[in-house]
């Protein structure tokens, strides 16, 4: 049986396109999504979080800045708002990233600033995606 | 010009600006290239997100439409122009201002227009000639897709606010390295191409169609803008090789024309004061 092709894209760059994939699990906006082979057509939205694929006994690992999915004939192309392979990731920036959002956040709530809030906790979102993908993928 | 030290600093002068524009046609030839790659890159999402929208569009059906894809009559129309913070690049700027108010004298006919300049030198070409909504000129020599959100925010908050109907693109499409075209794009409402390869019909939508495709629209949005902004880039760095080229060019010619003359001049005085040697030698001979 024919594995699944995978394509990642974001607004700058192609950042992933591999064959013979065995199975794609994706953050979908509604839940956690698995995919294998034979899948039926579906779009669906993506929230922030971790992709994971696995090709040839490997797990691999990528971060997800939200998006879209969409699976047609064994092809899953992932159009995401942003995305990193797990090797990719600055997991420093991440982490300071993830300290300065919250503090954002706490300063935000307490003088009740709505906006300032929704952006801390999308960039928290994005911190958070990126760190926990890094764990996942064994660093750090 | 007679003076042989004044011709002399004269070409010393020249060599130097040929210097500096010799620098700058190298640098912005680099650049090009990087703006190139940067719009090679950014291609395959720019289709993914085009196919996926011709695909919930037919999902999604006329009456279920979002606000941004549907057209209404135009009262007033919005210009997007794209422009360059430096000089120094040819024509580029003049040609796409030129084609901007082409545009919006037409508009002018049937509503109100106004232009949201991206670029310094847009900004001052337009200032006294069409109101202004904003003016975007911090944008990087190296743009990313981050660098069009706010311009992007502007334009989907005031076209679902009412306060223009239409919003057009006027910016250099890249054609070549020696050929920039003013362009023109309607950016909202929006307008798919023909799907010329309609995608299986029997789809699942999480959560439904309706909704995704209202998602997507903003990405497509910023797609299509980021798409022009690297054409821009890519236009002004290939403008400005070619116009440093020419300058470079000149400056070459003018130094050898320079050097001629310095010369003749040099031989010429050296020729008269052969002569001077000469006839006063002469002289002295001849009156022995």
């Amino acid at each position: 049986m024919a594995g699944l092709t995978l394509t990642v894209v974001s607004p700058e760059r192609e950042v992933l396109r591999e064959d013979d994939v065995d199975m794609v699990v994706a953050p979908g906006i509604e839940g956690e999504l698995g995919l294998m082979p034979r899948h039926a057509p579906l779009v669906t939205q993506l929230q922030a979080g971790t992709l994971r694929y696995r090709s040839g006994g490997d797990e691999r690992y990528l971060t997800i800045l939200g998006g879209f999915l969409q699976v047609m004939q064994d092809t899953v192309t992932v159009l995401a708002d942003g995305s990193e392979r797990s090797d990719e990731i600055d997991l420093e920036r991440a982490e300071r990233a993830r300290a300065e959002a919250l503090r954002e956040l706490e300063e935000a709530r307490t003088s009740g600033d709505d906006a300032t809030v929704i952006r801390a906790r999308l960039a928290l979102l994005r911190a958070l995606a990126r760190i926990r993908t890094a764990q996942r993928a064994g660093r750090g | 010009m007679a003076n042989p030290l004044e011709l002399r600093r004269r070409i010393r002068s020249v060599e130097n600006t040929r210097q500096i524009t010799r620098a700058m046609q190298l640098v912005a030839a680099s650049r090009m290239r990087r703006a190139q790659d940067a719009a090679d890159a950014a291609r395959p999402y720019a289709q993914e997100v085009l196919g996926l929208m011709q695909q919930l569009v037919a999902a999604t059906g006329d009456d279920l439409l979002p606000p941004m894809l549907r057209t209404r009559p135009v009262e007033h129309s919005a210009y997007v122009v794209m422009t360059t913070n430096r000089g120094l690049c040819g024509a580029l700027n003049t040609n796409t201002v030129r084609q901007a108010m082409e545009d919006v004298e037409e508009s002018r006919a049937s509503a109100e227009v106004s232009v949201i300049v991206i670029g310094r030198r847009g900004r001052v070409a337009l200032a006294r000639l069409v109101p202004m909504i904003a003016a975007f000129t911090d944008i990087s020599d190296r743009p990313t897709a981050a660098d069009i959100l706010p311009i992007a925010r502007m334009v989907m908050d005031g076209y679902l606010a009412g306060d223009f109907d239409e919003v057009q693109i006027v910016y250099p499409e890249f054609v070549n390295t020696l050929t920039q075209r003013p362009t023109s794009l309607r950016l909202l409402p929006v307008v798919l191409p023909e799907d010329t390869d309609p995608r299986d019909a029997d789809v699942i939508f999480e959560p439904d169609p309706a909704t995704v495709l209202e998602a997507l629209v903003p990405r497509f949005i910023e797609t299509v803008l980021y798409e022009t902004l690297l054409e821009l880039t890519a236009s002004e760095h290939s403008a400005r090789m070619v116009a440093m080229r020419a300058a470079t060019d000149n400056a070459s010619e003018l130094i050898d024309a320079l050097g001629l003359t310095y010369n003749k001049l040099r031989q010429a005085k050296i020729t008269s004061e052969i002569i001077d040697i000469a006839s006063g030698a002469n002289a002295l001979a001849q009156r022995v």
